[in-house]
């Protein structure tokens, strides 16, 4: 037993925060947030410089084959400084959706760039009528095995505004059991008939989008994975996705909690600071209480995926998101109150954070839906999907 | 990063469980969790069952070998207090402070001459301690002790009052924190002694608390004679080594009680499937099986956070002020998972032990009365926050409190 993170991960860690402080200052992301695109080419020009596009990808494909704890790492810092961009959403969703279900020559056309940092990929899940809940997906896929045509609309798919392809899952059987009848289709974003537009969204640091699909037209080559079998192998990749958007919530929880300390010791009424109250002090503490529990549980969910069984690995990636949301979401909300009318301003950061915190509450399964999926798993309801990670292949 | 014990800490699991079982057939049978008539009887079966885990070589596995332990590691005793405080954790909760509070202090402040005299009767299980700290006007403000201890010569002379003494009525030892100095700032006028609760002038007790139980006690102190080797370390230095020593175990205790509360969520998780509502079993209804999700993921987080912490003293880090996280996670976990025990029951959860409809013979409404006491004993939730707003944030202490130092 050994619960650290080891030299090399607090040296990931150093220089991700370096890196941040110097390329992504908080007027970058403050502009990144205002406007549509979310992210500049020569900031991520030095993201992908510095091996992050590849930390996942197996060294065949140009990666670096590194762990999620590696990556974790790294995506606390992201967190930290709510860092906008489609890191996430192609390093994630798009490169480890290819990595689990693509064949030999769909791994060769797409990770090699990816790993570069050339091509950028998503994942449209989310239906209207999905609710929180990622695995109910209704959009049909209908055809023969010479193709499918795509009609329905996707709903808070990240970043499809500006990735080169989105990978769509759709049913090919009929039915509500997402362990069978549901495929994934790989395809350009600028394919015929599809159409791409910006969310509204409360967080502008990640861009959501909608995306529609009318008569979009795949053949059996651009189907990822088997014909009706692919959330499986989908719900493992959500479960490192899940993890790695644990890893932002603990970093962005602990800025938050940094901020409103800061502001405690300095802020002064009734001639002392207002962290000698107890009202406020006890808010901090258990800010501080909060945010360690969850920085145990996300080194719990990571070291999970690259080393235990399988039921622990899904055990823990979902106890980790709806327990390490929460508390980005309640400490951002107590910060604002220990900041009172500057946190409720614009000009101070700290909205950012509570955005993304709502943000990723409810991104790949809110709460409510991870609680259900333990319980399910417990009860022997649902198999807790098969192993993969960068040590077992 | 590993979550794993090796593979030799999990051999000597299975062999630990393997006697442990055997054991238990032998002196609880099919009665899980044992229950007990009497407080003697209670008092028995603790000594007899650590005497057991003695001669087994069982206890205290990370002790040196000359005060009675085995010099084996901290991963080993905590697979043993682990698997105990799964399987049977009635018979060591008289031993809890001998074993989380005593016998460390005495270990890592006591001289020489004290490690032998009293470490090797605890581990053996000859000996109950018990620990004399709050008094009635030292309670979270425990700094203000007025029990005082005179120096007479070779001996100290005890005048006073403590309350809330857990097992005193067993004990046979006591430590007791005493004013030593009265004309010091109070912290440093305090001092740590042994006392031998069979020295004239000692009276305990019994104070009946909310489960009709009588666990805790007062003890009164007239003129009691302690000898001066019954010092442990300097005169003034008695708050310094209160808090350290109560940091020092709190690691193997928390990750202890982690693995015990998830035992109780196992068995609640049990209980939803007997368990009906309006005619189906409550773990098919949507509610029971978010609340029971929640406390599968609380009681996860206490878990891995003992491990964590625990770990981060294995590798040789300091026990700090971070150790309050410990245990406001285990007392405010431990106290939602036995308020969900009730809701699970519905009206049940009214039926006392007597009644033939209580569920699982009335032990749950035992455990949910017995939580009240977590967030109180060991120092208060409001003063754990308080340790890590001041000692780990570095909140300023209010106006009050600055005043008096």
């Amino acid at each position: 037993m050994k619960i650290k993170l080891s030299e090399d991960q607090i040296e990931i860690s150093r220089q991700a925060r370096r890196f941040f402080e110097k390329e992504c200052p908080m007027n970058y992301v403050r502009e990144m947030f205002e406007g549509q695109r979310g992210f500049k080419d020569e900031v991520w020009a030095k993201m992908v410089e510095m091996g992050w596009t590849a930390i996942l990808l197996p060294e065949a494909y140009g990666g670096l084959e590194m762990g999620l704890v590696d990556l974790c790492v790294l995506f606390e810092e992201m967190g930290r400084s709510v860092i906008p961009g489609p890191l996430f959403s192609t390093v994630l969703l798009g490169s480890e959706t290819v990595k689990a279900l693509g064949n030999e020559a769909q791994k060769e056309k797409y990770l090699p760039s990816m790993a570069a940092g050339e091509l950028r990929g998503t994942l449209a899940l989310s239906e209207p009528d999905s609710g929180p809940d990622p695995d109910y997906v209704q959009m049909e896929a209908r055809g023969d095995e010479n193709g499918f045509l795509l009609n329905g609309t996707k709903l808070f798919v990240p970043d499809a505004h500006t990735a080169d392809f989105l990978i769509v899952a759709a049913r090919t059987t009929p039915g509500e059991d997402p362990a069978h009848g549901i495929s994934l289709f790989v395809l350009d974003t600028g394919a015929s008939g599809l159409s791409v537009s910006l969310l509204g969204t409360m967080d502008g640091t990640r861009k959501l989008c909608a995306v529609d699909f009318r008569d979009v037209v795949v053949t059996r080559e651009d189907m990822l994975g088997d014909r009706d079998q692919g959330w499986k192998f989908l719900d493992k990749v959500l479960q490192r996705a899940c993890v790695a958007l644990c890893a932002e919530n603990v970093g962005g929880a602990q800025k938050c909690m940094e901020m409103a300390t800061q502001y405690a010791k300095e802020r002064v009424q009734f001639d002392q600071p207002i962290g000698a109250f107890q009202a406020v002090k006890h808010r901090c503490a258990q800010m501080f209480l909060e945010v360690e529990s969850s920085r145990s549980m996300l080194y719990w969910a990571a070291w999970a995926q690259d080393q235990g069984d399988p039921l622990e690995a899904a055990l823990s990636a979902s106890a980790a998101k709806a327990f390490c949301s929460e508390t980005y979401k309640s400490v951002a909300c107590a910060a604002v109150q220990v900041l009172a009318g500057t946190g409720f301003t614009w000009e101070h950061d700290l909205h950012f954070y509570l955005k993304r915190a709502k943000a990723n509450e409810v991104a790949l399964g809110d709460p409510a839906y991870h609680r259900e999926e333990i319980v399910r798993m417990i009860e022997g309801e649902r198999e807790p999907g098969p192993l993969w990670g960068t040590k077992q292949g | 990063m590993d979550f794993r014990f090796t593979e030799e800490q999990e051999a000597f699991r299975r062999g630990f469980l393997s006697w442990l079982e055997e054991t238990l057939s032998e002196i609880r049978g099919t009665d899980t969790p044992r229950t007990f008539e009497s407080m003697e009887e209670w008092e028995q079966a603790a000594r007899d069952f650590q005497r057991r885990l003695f001669k087994a070589g069982y206890a205290s596995r990370h002790y040196p070998k000359e005060y009675g332990g085995q010099g084996r590691t901290m991963e080993e005793e905590l697979i043993v207090s682990e698997t105990i405080s799964a399987t049977c954790p009635e018979f060591k909760r008289p031993l809890g402070v001998t074993f989380g509070l005593v016998a460390p202090t005495i270990l890592t402040c006591g001289t020489e001459e004290q490690k032998r005299e009293y470490l090797p009767n605890i581990i053996d299980g000859t000996h109950i301690w018990c620990q004399g700290f709050s008094e009635p006007n030292a309670g979270s403000d425990v700094v203000n002790v007025a029990t005082r201890a005179e120096r007479k010569g070779d001996y100290y002379s005890v005048n006073g009052q403590k309350v809330w003494t857990s097992f005193a009525h067993m004990a046979d030892y006591c430590v007791l924190v005493v004013r030593t100095n009265p004309d010091v700032p109070k912290h440093k006028g305090l001092s740590y002694l042994l006392v031998d609760m069979k020295t004239p002038g000692v009276e305990v007790r019994p104070i009946v608390q909310i489960t009709g139980d009588r666990e805790f006690n007062e003890m009164f102190f007239e003129d009691v004679k302690v000898p001066v080797n019954m010092l442990v370390g300097e005169e003034g230095q008695g708050w310094v080594i209160a808090i350290t020593t109560l940091m020092f175990e709190r690691a193997m205790g928390d990750a202890t009680i982690g693995r015990m509360q998830f035992k109780a969520v196992e068995r609640m998780f049990e209980m939803a499937r007997r368990i009906k509502r309006a005619g189906r079993p409550a773990i098919k209804d949507p509610r029971t099986r978010q609340q029971l999700g929640q406390a599968y993921i609380e009681t996860m987080a206490l878990r891995c956070h003992g491990y964590r912490h625990l770990s981060h003293m294995l590798e040789g880090g300091l026990p700090g002020p971070e150790g309050s996280i410990g245990k406001l996670l285990w007392s405010e976990t431990g106290q939602r998972s036995n308020e969900l025990a009730m809701q699970l029951q519905g009206p049940f959860s009214q039926l006392m032990k007597d009644s033939p409809w209580a569920v699982d013979e009335g032990r749950w409404q035992y455990a949910f009365l017995r939580s009240k006491g977590f967030t109180i004993e060991a120092g208060t939730s409001e003063i754990q926050r308080n340790i890590i707003g001041e000692r780990v944030l570095g909140l300023p202490k209010d106006a009050a409190r600055v005043k008096r130092a």
